[in-house]
């Protein structure tokens, strides 16, 4: 009696369990740890190749090994320089994209719902867009009187052509119908904006803030090999890079290219979980 | 809500003509086209695809301008010769084809938006009217649901009441029901009707479907084929309130077999001219 009546409550309640026991039961992470584990495993056997039965796998056998790469990340870890440059990275990708966002965003609104904005500005917005970032690293560092100022620039000019492009693009994109009926229902110009329009555009937004941040990383990472890193500590996960490839540390160059890949992964983590949290309505689809 | 007599919301078109003129190409929608709409009336608007219905409906919203003619709400000029293009006003709502509720608010969000935007009510007062009058259509369970997450019987309806908030003196209804299979449509049309005895409240009704037209209209006017003209008017004495029983009537069948005539000799002239659906 008493146990029937017990598995009636705990059916009524929300079961509930801890993140933990969440990720661990989930299927979808398993099968993503798998798959990393397996290809660790392929690199391995690839590398090692030669050394164990005499034949050399070509490109895969210059490359050192992930049991190698991982003893010379374990001590990489306790360096402060790679932290420093973990840091300095970050630093610069965010300060970049925030002040690409901050620009980027009210221009490619402006641009939108201005007739008179579009017509005078979008011109040399054309002209400049199709300029690769990198392009402009010569020039940049004869612009701006130092280097850190220089990869700012050239990181801010990453994410802001795409952010621009994307805003107008969802701006325009919004169904006529809905500002009719915000208009008819009596709606003033600046209701339109702020509660049609933004929402309507926050798409858009979010989508050329994901493509934005991919390019970002790209440019800050080059400007930082080019660049010589900087004059600070550290001088960033692409000068990490490209000095462990000057010294020849190959196991080295390994190390920084799975911490940009992390570091990437967790900027566009980031991102989506703020898209899915401002946008509730998407959570649906 | 308003008294069950109607005493608002008489719409005069007067002679209206609209010429598109897009790349130099003359297109006359609509021609010389006059009507009166009583004040509580429900007039359907029949013709074929792209004969100028919402060239008509937008000219009375005031999405689109005139060319010449004039239009009267109540006795004053919405749009003519000195004023092509109407203001756009809270007395006059749309329900469009395809459905406009603002995909990121709720259906309580877009109900209390209108009085939200227009001042007349606070946040919180307005979300408690909206949350009423979604009850009153059957929707209270689901006045917190985004429009993407109900069927689309359920955020047409929503998007009625969204218009009914703002006490328009008339309803715009642009082909509200066309892509409903007819199960949902017949739901759709009662629910209508007992909104229309509620209030009274004048209504412009676009649709192909001359039996929907029948069901629910006062008056059905038949156009023809662009540019727009009133073609033949049928007069629906079924008397109200009405419900489902009606479709099965003699008299239904009568009417529907008046207005099939005046529709199909106009249908068949628009396809010949290889008339595009711009509707």
């Amino acid at each position: 009696m008493s146990e029937a009546v017990q598995s009636v409550d705990a059916t009524s309640r929300p079961l509930r369990r801890s993140v933990f026991q969440q990720i661990i039961s989930n299927k979808t992470v398993w099968r993503g740890v798998i798959a990393i584990i397996a290809f660790a495993m392929l690199w391995e056997i690839g590398a090692q190749f030669k050394a164990w039965f005499g034949i050399e796998i070509w490109w895969v056998g210059k490359v050192p090994p992930p049991s190698e790469v991982f003893t010379t990340w374990y001590s990489v870890v306790q360096r402060p320089g790679y932290w420093e440059s973990w840091y300095l990275s970050f630093f610069r990708v965010f300060l970049g994209f925030i002040i690409a966002q901050i620009i980027g965003i009210p221009f490619g609104l402006a641009l939108a719902v201005n007739r008179y904005f579009r017509e005078i500005f979008f011109p040399p917005f054309e002209i400049l867009r199709p300029i690769p970032p990198l392009a402009w690293v010569p020039a940049s560092i004869i612009f701006w009187p130092t280097t850190e100022l220089s990869i700012a620039f050239v990181t801010f000019l990453g994410a802001f052509f795409t952010i621009v492009i994307n805003v107008l693009g969802g701006a325009r994109a919004i169904d006529i119908q809905y500002l009719r009926a915000a208009q008819s229902m009596g709606a003033s110009q600046w209701d339109l904006f702020r509660r049609i329009i933004l929402p309507g555009t926050l798409p858009s937004i979010f989508t050329g803030a994901a493509v934005g941040m991919g390019i970002t990383w790209e440019v800050v990472l080059a400007a930082e090999m080019i660049s010589g890193g900087g004059q600070q500590a550290g001088g960033g996960l692409g000068f990490f890079i490209w000095s462990s490839y000057m010294g020849g540390a190959m196991e080295q160059v390994i190390v920084g290219m799975i911490s940009i890949g992390i570091a990437g992964y967790l900027s566009s983590s980031l991102i989506r979980y703020l898209g899915t949290v401002s946008m509730p309505w998407r959570r649906l689809f | 809500m308003q008294a069950a007599t109607a005493t608002k919301g008489a719409i005069s078109i007067r002679n209206v003509t609209k010429i598109y003129d897009p790349e130099g190409v003359n297109v006359m929608a609509v021609d010389d086209c006059s009507l009166e709409i009583a004040p509580g009336e429900v007039c359907m608007i029949v013709g074929p695809s792209g004969c100028g219905k919402t060239t008509l409906l937008n000219a009375i919203a005031g999405f689109h301008s005139i060319t010449s003619g004039e239009i009267y709400l109540d006795g004053e000029m919405l749009c003519g010769p000195d004023k092509p293009i109407a203001d756009q006003g809270a007395d006059r709502m749309v329900v469009f084809q395809n459905g406009a509720l603002f995909p990121w608010k709720t259906l309580l969000e877009n109900v209390a938006y209108g009085p939200i935007v227009q001042g007349i009510m606070g946040k919180k007062e307005a979300r408690d009217k909206a949350q009423d009058i979604l009850a009153e259509a059957g929707l209270a369970d689901f006045s917190m649901k985004f429009p993407g997450e109900v069927s689309s019987g359920m955020s047409r309806r929503a998007e009625i009441v969204r218009a009914l908030i703002n006490d328009p003196k008339v309803l715009l209804l642009d082909e509200p029901y066309r892509a409903m299979d007819a199960l949902t449509k017949s739901i759709m049309h009662e629910s209508l009707l007992e909104v229309y005895d509620r209030t009274k409240v004048t209504i412009f009704f676009i649709t192909h479907d001359l039996e929907e037209a029948i069901f629910l209209g006062d008056r059905v006017v038949v156009m023809t084929t662009r540019p727009a003209k009133t073609k033949k008017i049928v007069n629906v004495a079924i008397k109200r309130p009405r419900d489902y029983t009606v479709l099965s009537s003699e008299e239904f069948r009568l009417l529907v077999a008046e207005a099939k005539g005046a529709v199909h000799e106009e249908a068949i002239k628009a396809f010949e001219a290889g008339e595009r659906e711009l509707a």
